[in-house]
């Protein structure tokens, strides 16, 4: 069933619209935008280690970018910058380190192109149960913590005071953001891994009126960006990273029909 | 000693010092379960901070507080939700435990907020946001209820209403209750205990002996003080009426 390249490309894209689309509406609802963007390019220099020291792809990403990311949390702390600059700093340095070290290591040679925007259609058994197994396992720990999350999203101190624990589940959701880039970046790149969490989420907000609702649409629109992505690709052979979220960007506009909608009856 | 069994809070000499400055020190108090005690005082007295050292919402503290129980319900004086969210009053409700439909219905009704279930939070008045956070409170049924100024934006008569729903709550859940109000003359007569607060404990007591207090008058001006006085005997003639809440 496996055997062709697009039925594989078509597993694991959806496998990961299953996974991206809640860990997006909580990247949408906690402003982490950039902060999934800064992960992403910090899986670069993941990438070039997993390469140098011949370790697998997906561990070594997720190893860089969790510690990128206890890092922001720690420079948050003991400087007095704002968090975006941060951010600023930690992307694009770590995303210079990278390919610095690509230029050290000239008898590799790199698919720039694969690892900005990723090869979909080039994956292998193996990825598919990567993405799989390992998007099963952040969907059961969101699961886990989806309360006292989801809490501390509304309102940090009322989570806080009434016995949950935001800074903890502040810190496991960071490790699931690392994972999720960890196991998608050689499918869609990490140019793109930000635009599959944000993208659906922000569909889903624009027809959505509670939570779970947003959740459900979340991962509707992904699984659409998805399959609209890859056959169109198909079709009209289009890169297929790139087609999923221009299908998930023109569902986007496609939402916003409702918002006008709805605020015209409201008037 | 049997009070101990109903302590749910105590403070001994509780401070926070932030940026080479007290918020508030020396802070003792305790707080019971079936009583209500209030806080008061200027703005950046430190009545917020109070609370929140309570809630065990402070890393770093001086001094001590102790907490007896764990099922507390929180009602902050600000609370800013991100409307990235798409949240409904009946989410809301559930923010952080598992309720029951008809637990909703009970705390919304009782705050007088019933038909607001299945609104989106974002289109709230001040007002019924004040309510829908009461109810959430309630429905938690909690030991402790921290309230930190439950009136804002209420009009006067619900304003009332709301401070004799939160005398109904003590006697109903006997949970403890801490309370900061800037309101003083509708708060006093429902209270156990005044703690009035300057920065530090300025004096505390029963209601009428610290509206009688040196150091409040001249905190708040004698004309302050007058009015809470007039207002304090008209409670107290309302009462008779009622019955003899206030015997207790």
């Amino acid at each position: 069933m496996f055997d062709d390249f697009f039925i594989r490309a078509l597993f694991v894209g959806i496998g990961m619209a299953l996974v991206t689309g809640p860990l997006g509406c909580f990247v949408v609802w906690r402003r982490l935008s950039f902060f999934g963007d800064t992960l992403a390019h910090s899986a670069l220099l993941g990438i070039t280690i997993a390469y140098t020291m011949e370790i697998n792809i997906a561990l070594s990403v997720f190893i860089v970018s969790s510690l990128v990311a206890l890092m922001l949390l720690k420079l948050e702390k003991t400087t007095n910058l704002p968090t975006d600059a941060l951010l600023g700093l930690l992307a694009h340095s770590s995303l210079a380190v990278g390919l610095v070290v690509i230029g050290l290591i000239a008898t590799i040679r790199f698919d720039l192109m694969g690892l900005l925007f990723g090869d979909i259609l080039a994956v292998n058994v193996n990825d598919i149960i990567i993405v799989w197994f390992g998007g099963a396992l952040i969907l059961l720990v969101l699961k886990l913590i989806y309360k006292p999350l989801f809490a501390s999203t509304v309102n940090y101190e009322l989570a806080e005071a009434e016995g949950m624990k935001p800074e903890k589940v502040k810190a496991i959701f960071t490790l699931l953001l690392a994972a999720i880039i960890a196991i998608s970046i050689k499918m869609v790149g990490l140019l793109l891994i930000t635009g599959m969490l944000i993208l659906p989420a922000a569909i889903a907000r624009n027809i959505s009126s509670n939570p779970k609702g947003m959740v459900i649409y979340s991962v509707i629109a992904g699984l659409m960006s998805v399959l609209i992505g890859l056959f169109s690709s198909l079709e009209i052979n289009t890169p297929s990273g790139p087609s999923i979220i221009t299908a998930g960007l023109i569902l986007f506009v496609l939402s916003l029909i409702k918002i006008k909608r709805s605020s015209q009856l409201k008037s | 000693m049997e009070s101990s069994d109903n302590l749910l809070v105590k403070m001994e000499k509780a401070g926070v010092f932030i940026n080479n400055k007290w918020l508030v020190k020396d802070v003792s108090l305790e707080i019971e379960k079936g009583k209500i005690i209030t806080l008061i005082g200027p703005n950046g007295s430190g009545k917020t901070t109070t609370a929140k050292m309570a809630l065990g919402l402070y890393k770093n503290i001086s001094g001590k507080v102790e907490k007896f129980t764990k099922k507390i319900a929180y009602v902050p004086q600000k609370i800013s939700i991100d409307w990235t969210l798409p949240i409904r009053v009946f989410d809301f409700m559930n923010l952080t435990s598992d309720l029951q439909d008809q637990e909703i219905n009970e705390a919304l009704e009782i705050t007088g907020a019933k038909h607001l279930l299945n609104n989106d939070l974002k289109s709230l008045s001040g007002g019924e946001f004040q309510r829908v956070l009461m109810a959430r409170a309630v429905a938690k049924k909690p030991d402790l209820l921290v309230l930190d100024e439950p009136v804002q934006g209420v009009d006067f008569t619900g304003e009332i209403e709301l401070y004799e729903l939160i005398k109904k709550i003590s006697e109903t859940l006997k949970c403890g209750i801490l309370l900061i109000s800037h309101n003083l003359h509708v708060v006093m007569s429902k209270t156990d205990h005044v703690v009035c607060l300057n920065g530090h404990v300025c004096c505390s007591g029963t209601p009428i002996s610290v509206a009688n207090n040196k150091k409040y008058q001249e905190l708040f001006g004698e004309d302050v003080s007058k009015i809470l006085s007039i207002y304090e005997h008209k409670h107290d003639h309302k009462h008779g009426v009622d019955g003899s809440v206030e015997e207790n």
